[in-house]
């Protein structure tokens, strides 16, 4: 499957739909898309990725390119994730511990209410 | 033992069709199915890392991915033709949180393959040389070859 992104903005958060494959073939086009929203005053996005099939350590680098550039402005990026088999690359590499994970939208909208 | 080899331009759009037959074959081989994720992911990181080692130092040679059944073992071994260099033997030490949130840019990150691999293969091996790198890993299969399905 391809890649297919969206994104719409609720308040002050800019949630970024993910679908599909994220790999070294298709993580530019996400890559581009994450500065393109910071490039454009977007500094608090959430990444919805429970339709995400497939994740490897190219689309990690583009979630963490994405983290360093809306922490520049004071942001955030956060993920929304159950899947086992995605988590598990995150906690392989640590990074469980630099992103915040949601298990659902409202939960990291409420989350994000409660930090404003 | 049967073996399907796969050669492969250094293109990333090819690195889902490696990791498609290599899912298919373990499949076939008799790897359980909670372990085909790990394979899918493991042999995507090896063909990720071949694919950009091979646009920097050699674009026009091919990547070789080897596809074994063997002693109640499915064996993947991916082979590439571009010199391994220091950035590469750093990419086979954990990388802490500090690598990835400042120290490295993030173009860099897909290098972490390595680390990925080691994560999710219960055996694996990693040869770097002067003329490629070759990265063995292998997951248990049907004791007998081929699963019947």
């Amino acid at each position: 499957m391809d890649l297919k992104l969206d994104h719409h903005s609720e308040d002050r958060l800019t949630i970024v739909e993910v679908e599909g494959e994220i790999d070294v073939y298709t993580a530019p086009r996400l890559r581009e898309l994450l500065i393109d929203l910071v490039n454009k005053g977007n500094f608090h996005l959430l990444v919805n990725m429970e339709k995400v099939d497939f994740l490897d350590s190219t689309g990690l680098g583009v979630l963490v390119g994405g983290l360093k550039r809306v922490r520049a402005h004071d942001g955030s990026l956060e993920l929304v994730c159950t899947q086992e088999r995605i988590l598990k690359i995150f906690r392989i590499t640590g990074l469980t511990k630099v992103f915040g994970i949601y298990a659902s939208v409202e939960e990291a909208k409420e989350a994000h209410g409660r930090d404003k | 033992m049967a073996t399907v080899e796969l050669t492969f331009s250094a293109l990333p759009a090819h690195v889902r069709t490696a990791r498609l037959v290599a899912t298919a074959i373990a499949r076939r081989t008799g790897v359980e199915e909670s372990l085909l994720d790990e394979v899918r992911l493991a042999v995507g990181e090896a063909c990720s890392r071949a694919v950009e080692a091979h646009r920097l130092h050699c674009p026009g040679e091919p990547i070789r991915i080897e596809l074994c059944d063997d002693s109640g073992r499915f064996e993947v071994i991916v082979t590439d033709a571009a010199p391994s260099d220091e950035l590469e033997r750093q990419e086979r030490t954990t990388p802490s949180l500090e690598d990835f949130l400042g120290k490295i840019p993030d173009t860099l990150m897909s290098g972490f393959g390595i680390a990925v691999i080691a994560g999710l293969a219960d055996d694996v091996e990693v040869f770097p040389s002067p003329k490629g790198m070759r990265i063995r890993m292998s997951w248990p299969a049907a004791p007998n070859g081929l699963s019947p399905v």
